[in-house]
């Protein structure tokens, strides 16, 4: 039963606001800072007499100058030129899950019992934030049925690296560095799969998907040996299904003495369904930013935590949180460390709101969250494939998790109208614009869309009926498609600015360097 | 859920128990099991996971959440003098607010037609940041100083195509060991000497460590341990003489007061942006960033994502952003990308810039004047105790160690003391650095008054009579 869904009249604001250097009035100020009480001066003189030889500025930045009212204006506008999740529907953030961040935890995460903690006091005072550390480590545990924890690395990718210097460490410690230098991914997995893994001096095998989209076994098989020194692999891929041979993949790779590492950065759709532990893993990740509702503020702060099996548990970053029955302590006396990721112990107030999220739901809650997200896109996928121009790629028959990555093959075909026309054109209907698709665009004019539990049906609907139409404009009034947004902040820009670097201008100074002289 | 057709959860509109029935029959399954088929049995986690009781009420969260945060102490109460690489600042409410709007907190990737507003807060921020630097383009920020050290190491390495960096002796151990796991396959790392008395490099041993296949010095200033640098006349000629490179790490606080590194020779400036109007969140407020000039060969080497402004077709009025040669990236060439990208700290860009502009160049030279007046007048009154002694003279910004060796106790012993005191002393650096004894570094900013210093001058005289 198709339901009815009336498309929005959308107008993005658009406030045209100038650049901010553009707004400067020389002599305004925005806010005051302390001064230094006359007694100290009178005992330790003036700053320029302090500053060493050479080193006092000798030209003051070129910073704006503008009053208070006018810089909270002028960001005020900007955000109003943004549409996080909190004001739009981006069912389209596929592979991010985009879901709700509740309120409560940024109320929360404003007290200063967090926001006013240094990473230094005495291990007494942070016996909260020891405890929520310890406690979502726990919960971590149990829902990847691994033994040991750290939520240093501060996103999915450094997630990654780090669990890759992990086998790295690993191997040089049994003296099989030199031997193996090899690790395998996949084309479906995501691109810092592997980019971290040569980031960190390993050749990388990358495996294409055979014909029905699963990586191709007879060139795992071929590619797995001697040489392999770990698998990084996603699962479900970016395509949305559950690849059921992974503990295959994973026997192969052990029975070449090579580590194997779960990139679940997305976890949304399984979790209490499938853990890492059963699928044969060592060593896994999972976004807070993503299944565990930390909002992703415009690409971080994040946390990519990373849990392993007791065997590779001496190799994690230092410190580790533990409890020793009455009291939370920092352990910075591991075996064999990888040493530091990131500073501190990475961003704990992301750790926080994760646990806030969590002891919201709770088991059977989670459970819940992972089952709905996993019908929504069923239910997603049965509107879109409705619509003539859609298809999906790969994997007759099998139903998918969490997201899918589906083509505008056929409507390019059949209009010329690519994914990115329709990507511009549901902005025009009040839709933040979708994931198209890592490159290379294995799926041909990609889009992969992920309705998570966060979306309610009218949304979902609304979603699907606004693909509806911009298929249905596609092949009848194209023209209306391929010079889209008209609603949007701006109309469509110059690309050329994208493949020319004597065009490129990142700063107010390249600008003017660049372009306001030729004006 | 048990009760789920009268308990939908307030986070999940379709837990409505008849919205999903509705919703697996449109899909045309009887039960959401059958749309887990594709993972075998075997595969299956057929337990209940074992977490604690959910909250039912908002109301009962936020207390649960309140009541174990309740057994931390922090700064807004207690006297800190803690620093080494997280800092202590006011935050203006105008950041605080711009911050925390949803448009901004909750935006993701976003595009070209949807989130011009962030894109031009990037641009923004990218422009006030180089100019305080002394440079010219910088990309979005990174994790923190220490991911913004090893990638200005690397791209060091990459640009002069040389395998060796240079670090001085009493650089950040802790930075160290990021570099070390983040740099050893393409760098080795050479140790050049700091003096102890200065806290500074040894010139003579810079001098003979300098090699064909030094890509480039590496050096923090100030020092972890406080000391500014200020002899980059000929630090600058000897690194450049040798054709390597000068990769510099910079409080950004510093540099309203401080000559920019861009001005005294640095090649690539990277730091932490964490001092400008972020809080430190038991060090969560880190954001790194690492900037160059405006030339294309350093520029292609930046592991980041750069957002051009860019002009509306046909001539229309007006602009908008686009990113720009996004091929060097790991999104595009995977194994082949200059080092990996991704999501990292991208919310601070925002609060440094809304920082920058409400300082402007006014308020960014008087809060440098500000905390490098009191850091000195700190320095003074604590060597006046008895015991107590500050092994490096050279100037410092906001940080300095002090010594209690004379004293007959340990920092661990005095900084317990203190806190009873409802003092957060300087951190202990005795494990890090033997070589000074029983030393602390001790941070003074821009919010510690008169009397907040002569408190810590006073307890330290009680607790180490």
């Amino acid at each position: 039963m198709k339901p009815h869904v009336n498309l929005l009249n959308y107008q993005a604001p658009n406030w045209d606001e100038p650049l901010l250097m553009d707004l400067s009035t020389p002599g305004e100020r925005g806010i005051f800072v302390p001064r230094t009480e006359d007694a100290i001066k009178d005992t330790v003189g003036v700053a320029a007499k302090l500053v060493p030889e050479g080193m006092l500025r000798k030209t003051a930045p070129d910073l704006p100058e503008l009053s208070q009212p006018q810089v909270l204006r002028h960001f005020l506008r900007l955000s109003q030129m943004t549409q996080g999740t909190d004001v739009a529907n981006d069912i389209g953030g596929g592979t991010c899950t985009m879901k709700y961040s509740p309120k409560l935890n940024e109320q929360i995460c404003a007290s200063p019992k967090i926001a006013e903690i240094h990473p230094d006091q005495d291990e007494d005072t942070m016996q909260g934030i020891l405890e929520i550390l310890y406690k979502m480590g726990e919960v971590i545990k149990e829902i990847t049925g691994m033994d040991e924890v750290s939520f240093q690395p501060g996103s999915g990718s450094q997630a990654i690296l780090t669990n890759t210097a992990i086998v790295r460490a690993c191997q040089i410690k049994n003296g099989t560095y030199d031997e193996k230098d090899e690790i395998v991914t996949t084309m479906f997995s995501h691109p810092s799969d592997a980019a971290c893994p040569s980031t960190l001096g390993y050749q990388v095998n990358l495996i294409m998907p055979d014909e029905n989209g699963y990586p191709d076994m007879d060139t795992f098989k071929a590619a797995v040996g001697r040489s392999t020194a770990a698998l990084l692999i996603c699962n479900p891929e970016d395509t949305g299904v559950y690849n059921p041979r992974i503990r295959e993949f994973t026997c192969l790779v052990h029975e070449a003495g090579g580590l194997c590492i779960y990139d679940q950065a997305n976890a949304n759709g399984i979790m209490g369904k499938a853990r890492a532990r059963e699928a044969g893993f060592d060593l896994v990740h999972l976004n807070l930013h993503k299944t565990f509702s930390s909002p992703h503020g415009g690409m971080g702060p994040s946390c990519g935590v990373i849990a392993v099996t007791k065997e590779l548990a001496g190799f994690l970053p230092v410190p580790v949180v533990r409890f020793d029955g009455s009291r939370y302590y920092l352990d910075y006396n591991l075996s064999a460390s990888i040493g530091k990721i990131r500073s501190f112990y990475g961003n704990v107030e992301v750790v926080l709101r994760s646990y806030a999220w969590t002891m919201a739901l709770g088991a059977e809650g989670l459970v819940e969250v992972a089952e709905t997200s996993v019908i929504n896109n069923n239910y997603l996928r049965k509107r879109l494939l409705d619509i003539k121009g859609v298809s999906m790629p790969y994997f007759h028959g099998e139903v998918r998790l969490d997201q899918i990555r589906f083509s505008l093959e056929q409507l390019e075909k059949d209009t010329g109208v690519t994914t990115e026309d329709v990507n511009h054109r549901i902005v025009d209907y009040g839709l933040q614009s979708y994931w198209e698709s890592h490159h290379p665009h294995i799926v041909a004019q990609p889009f992969t869309p992920e309705p998570c539990e966060s979306y309610s049906l009218k949304e979902i609907d609304y979603w699907a009926a606004v693909m509806e139409k911009v298929c249905t404009e596609a092949y009848e009034t194209p023209e209306i498609v391929k010079t889209a947004p008209h609603n949007g902040i701006i109309t469509k820009i110059d690309e050329s600015v994208m493949f020319d670097d004597s065009l490129l201008a990142a700063t107010y100074k390249q600008y003017k360097k660049k372009w306001k002289q030729n004006q | 859920m048990k009760d789920a057709k009268h308990n939908a959860h307030p986070y999940i509109p379709n837990s409505v128990w008849e919205t999903k029935q509705f919703m697996l029959d449109e899909i045309g399954v009887k039960d959401v099991e059958e749309l887990y088929r594709s993972i075998p049995e075997e595969l299956r986690y057929r337990k209940k996971m074992n977490l604690p009781d959910p909250f039912h009420s908002e109301y009962e969260l936020k207390q649960h959440v309140e009541s174990i945060l309740a057994k931390n102490k922090d700064c807004s109460t207690a006297l800190s003098f803690l620093g080494g690489g997280c800092y202590q600042h006011h935050i203006p409410a105008v950041v605080d607010e711009v911050v925390s709007r949803g448009e901004f907190l909750t935006a993701y990737q976003g595009a070209t037609y949807t989130d011009k507003g962030r894109f031009q807060v990037i641009f923004e921020y990218v422009s006030m940041l180089t100019d305080l630097l002394g440079m010219e383009v910088a990309g979005m920020p990174t994790f923190d100083s220490f991911s913004a050290s090893g990638t200005g190491i690397r791209m060091a390495g990459r640009l002069t195509d040389r395998d060796e960096i240079l670090v001085p002796s009493n650089i950040c151990p802790q930075r160290l060991a990021y570099i070390e796991g983040y740099c050893k396959d393409i760098m080795n790392i050479v140790m050049v000497k700091a003096d102890n008395s200065t806290g500074l490099i040894d010139l003579d041993d810079l001098e003979q460590k300098i090699k064909d296949n030094t890509g480039g010095l590496f050096i923090e200033n100030p020092g972890y341990l406080g000391a500014i640098e200020y002899r980059w006349d000929r630090i600058s000629s000897m690194v450049h003489g040798n054709g390597s490179l000068l990769v510099v790490s910079v409080n950004p606080m510093s540099l309203g007061l401080l000559e920019a590194p861009g001005n005294y020779g640095a090649d690539i400036v990277t730091g932490d942006g964490q001092p400008l109007g972020v809080h430190m969140q038991c060090g969560g407020g880190a954001t790194g960033f690492v900037a160059v000039r405006d030339d294309d060969l350093f520029i292609n080497e930046l592991p980041s994502l750069l957002w051009s402004i860019a002009p509306l077709k046909d001539g229309k009025d007006g602009f908008g952003f686009t990113y720009a040669v996004p091929t060097r990236l790991s999104y595009v060439a995977r194994e082949d990308s200059v080092e990996f990208t991704g999501t990292a700290t991208a919310l601070w860009s925002t609060a440094n810039a809304v920082y920058l502009a409400l300082m402007g160049p006014r308020g960014m030279r008087e809060i440098g004047e500000t905390i490098i007046e009191k850091s000195h007048y700190a320095k003074k009154v604590l060597s006046e105790i008895e015991g107590v002694s500050i092994p490096i003279q050279t100037p410092h910004f906001n940080e300095f160690i002090v010594n209690f060796d004379g004293t007959g106790r340990t920092v661990s012993q005095i900084n317990k003391a203190l806190l009873a005191h409802d003092i957060f002393a300087g951190k202990d650096i005795s494990a890090e650095f033997p070589e000074y004894g029983q030393s602390a570094l001790y941070c003074i900013s821009e919010i510690h008054s008169k009397a907040d210093i002569d408190k810590l001058a006073h307890c330290l005289k009680e607790v180490t009579r």
